[in-house]
């Protein structure tokens, strides 16, 4: 059951309710339905993970292709008997109704604010009763998504104000609690403190619990359930936060988990992407573009290796969309930070595939270069949330876009500040010491502007990581020597630019004439990107 | 036990306990709001600083911006600012809309964070200057910003000269003079005579400044490397 994150979402009236009412009866429940609600019933009753895995992540999806392709599945009032009228497994049936209406048709706002009162009583039964069950992972961290996306969806629809008609501005205002964030931050917080998950993490690592090793099932009678939705509620939490922009605090609450290994975040692929997706997003928005670069990597050799074995599965397109821009993150990060001995062989190819012209545009600074990476970042960006409820007072607007128009502008505007650094890496990799006088000259600008420009490098170059220290994230790197008014240039170069190493010094010693021109020549090639370093 | 009254610094710490202890476990609730708004005034105040504070209360704006202060979240900012080389001012930037940092002293507020990001110190303290009653406001900003400046000196200059480092830091004359002389005795500068009656400096050696020279395995460049390049000297 993929959440179609892609989809445009049509401004739901009651009008479009109607019609999807009169397509179908909600009463009448196809026998291959009632066999299905009756077999998954029992098997949650009788805690048989793999039937529960396989009816809901084969079965449900089959009906849904062959019986429900654009209308809503019966309703739980008419398949309710079958199961007892028991109380949680409704809950779960009336949830995963209405996943199939987000993944299929288009909710109206009665069904986003009922979906929102289904989510409530749901998590109140987790969180406060003992709910005796045990539910694949793929389930629980579906569960988690999918509330995390109606969020957002809710926020996206409730912003744009334009065309709202009158009952829909009198709903809103009615149920103003229905996806608050507030609500949302403080359900998923809840499910971290009353599983408490992080001192189970903890404590496993001394060796006194077990959950990682048993992919979070329980085998001693338990239940599973509100652990693991801790588990991936701390993920839930990290992508809230990326969409309202705190980058900061959304990687604290991912904390506890250790992306380093292997763990119950990958033991689900959709909830390994949208970690690492995110994870890798919020470094790049705090300029620590080597770890981005790095869990890109390791996450785009993964899918490469893996993703065959998804194919027949709801989720593929999900993660070849989220492979596409983890990829255009990928190019942004090297663009702004060089490393390419990071990144493993395999993963270079595809990125010099896709986006190898857009990346060597990107490092010219040029008016062209900033399209490139507003480009990029646009279409892998996460969609950003305006959290605050509309004023209802005013002349209403569509402000949806407001959110990610400041994330890019904030982008952009750090690209920019970078924008003389490429033309320092140049010549860190052709000359090794070089006077700045001579350097201000080719460069063209004067000595104090070379200084803050050298400045610049520096300071863009050595990230404070996120235990305060300072890291260098150079790949090449200088010092100054005021004394001698020389800029020494102290490389570490891999293998692919040894080409160039020492070259002019080379030169220098062949070609006594003109020493000055054809560094000045170099140069101006070297800026036009004639050669290749 | 012997009741002690508590001297205004204990307060001050249980202040601070309590706030920092909401924020970890109750960071979304609306009521909290004025207890961090207490707390920016007294990081302001006592000289400390608590980013995730700040970055909760900035949140919390974000969810009701009626009942966003504009004189708090000057005040956050200034604070970001003297936390830098850390990316706090960007990171509270990011919370902040578009149409309030398009006032006035928001725009000062971000165009002193530009100079600083791109080395520019003497414009900066020129437009420092320029905006007193922002940055007078917080005690110990000049001291912060000239930390940043001699971080940053550092990472690049093995040794530099006098002038050099008086305009990134804002100090000259008998003032620069003293505070040299607390530098070399308590942080390991050195003092040189530079050209003619110039002063140099030399800064600590560190791993950023003093980078060794990396031996490539090949020092030799094979002779088709050299001979590619010719035809675009020609």
């Amino acid at each position: 059951m993929a959440t179609n994150y892609d989809y445009e979402e049509a401004p739901a009236t009651y009008d479009e309710a109607h019609r999807q009412d009169l397509g179908y009866d909600p009463n009448f429940v196809p026998d291959s339905v009632k066999s299905l609600v009756v077999h998954l019933y029992r098997h949650i009753r009788e805690k048989n993970v793999y039937e529960i895995h396989q009816m809901y992540e084969i079965s449900f999806q089959t009906l849904s292709d062959r019986l429900f392709k654009d209308t809503p599945w019966p309703s739980v009032d008419a398949v309710a008997h079958f199961v007892d009228n028991d109380q949680v497994f409704c809950l779960l049936y009336r949830e995963m109704w209405f996943r199939h209406i987000y993944a299929r048709l288009s909710p109206t706002l009665k069904q986003r604010i009922d979906s929102w009162d289904n989510y409530c009583s749901l998590f109140q039964v987790v969180l406060h009763s003992v709910v005796n069950m045990q539910l694949p992972n793929q389930w629980l961290w579906d569960m988690v998504d999918e509330f995390v996306y109606q969020f957002q969806s809710f926020c996206q629809y409730r912003a744009k104000m334009k065309n709202k008609t009158e009952q829909e501005i009198a709903l809103l205002r009615q149920y103003d609690q229905a996806w608050n964030v507030y609500g949302v931050l403080n359900y998923l917080q809840a499910f971290v403190e009353k599983s408490n998950i992080i001192q189970i993490l903890e404590q496993e690592k001394e060796g006194l619990e077990q959950f990682t090793a048993t992919d979070g099932y329980d085998y001693s009678g338990g239940s599973n359930v509100l652990k693991v939705l801790g588990y991936f509620s701390m993920v839930g939490l990290l992508r809230v936060h990326c969409l309202l922009g705190d980058y900061q605090t959304g990687l604290k609450c991912l904390l506890p988990i250790d992306i380093s290994q292997q763990g119950v975040y990958t033991s689900v692929i959709g909830s390994h992407i949208t970690t690492i997706y995110h994870y890798g997003f919020a470094n790049l928005m705090l300029r620590r573009y080597v770890d981005a670069i790095r869990e890109f990597n390791k996450m785009l050799l993964y899918i490469y290796k893996t993703k065959q074995y998804h194919q027949k599965s709801p989720q593929y397109e999900q993660i070849l969309k989220k492979n596409e821009q983890m990829y255009a993150l990928l190019a942004i990060c090297l663009s702004l930070c060089p490393q390419v001995k990071l990144v493993e062989e395999t993963v270079n190819s595809q990125l010099r595939e896709k986006y190898g012209e857009k990346m060597a545009r990107m490092q010219r600074y040029d008016d062209e270069a900033f399209a490139i990476y507003d480009e990029l970042f646009s279409y892998a960006c996460p969609k950003f949330i305006t959290p605050s409820a509309p004023s209802f007072e005013e002349p209403l607007v569509n402000y949806n876009q407001d959110a990610y128009r400041l994330q890019l502008k904030l982008f952009l505007y750090e690209v920019k500040q970078q924008q003389l650094l490429s033309g320092v890496r140049t010549f860190l990799k052709v000359y090794s010491t070089i006077s700045l006088g001579k350097l201000a000259n080719y460069m063209e600008v004067d000595d104090p502007t070379l200084r803050t420009i050298l400045l610049t490098y520096k300071h863009k170059t050595h990230a404070v990581d996120s235990e305060g220290k300072v890291i260098s994230n150079a790949d090449v790197d200088f010092y100054i020597d005021d004394v001698r008014k020389t800029f020494s240039l102290c490389k570490y170069l891999c293998a692919a630019e040894k080409m160039c190493f020492k070259l002019p010094c080379v030169l220098y010693n062949f070609i006594a004439a003109d020493t000055d021109g054809i560094h000045k020549q170099l140069w101006t090639n070297l800026r036009l990107g004639y050669v290749k370093t | 036990m012997r009741r002690e009254r508590e001297t205004p610094k204990q307060q001050q710490q249980q202040v601070s306990y309590t706030v920092e202890h909401l924020v970890a476990v109750n960071p979304y609730n609306p009521d909290i709001l004025p207890d961090l708004e207490n707390y920016v005034n007294e990081q302001v105040s006592s000289q400390t600083y608590s980013l995730d504070a700040n970055l909760c209360l900035l949140r919390l704006y974000q969810f009701e911006p009626e009942r966003m202060s504009n004189q708090i979240v000057a005040r956050i900012l200034v604070k970001a600012l003297m936390a830098m080389p850390a990316p706090d001012f960007s990171l509270c930037l990011f919370l902040i809309p578009e149409r309030v940092q398009m006032e006035e002293q928001f725009k000062t507020l971000i165009v002193l964070s530009h100079y600083l990001e791109t080395g520019r110190f003497r414009q900066f303290w020129d437009e420092a200057a320029k905006s007193r009653h922002i940055v007078e406001a917080v005690p110990g900003f000049e001291q912060a910003i000239q930390s940043y400046a001699i971080h940053v000196l550092s990472l690049t200059y093995e040794k530099i000269q006098r002038p050099v480092l008086a305009e990134a830091i804002n100090i000259e004359g008998l003032s620069l003079d003293k505070f040299l002389e607390y530098q070399a005795a308590n942080s390991g500068w050195i003092l040189e005579k530079g050209h003619g009656r110039g002063q140099l400096i030399v800064l600590p050696q560190n791993e950023f400044n003093h980078p060794e020279l990396k031996k490539s395995d090949a020092d030799s460049v094979p002779l088709e490397h050299i001979t590619r390049i010719f035809p675009i000297l020609g």
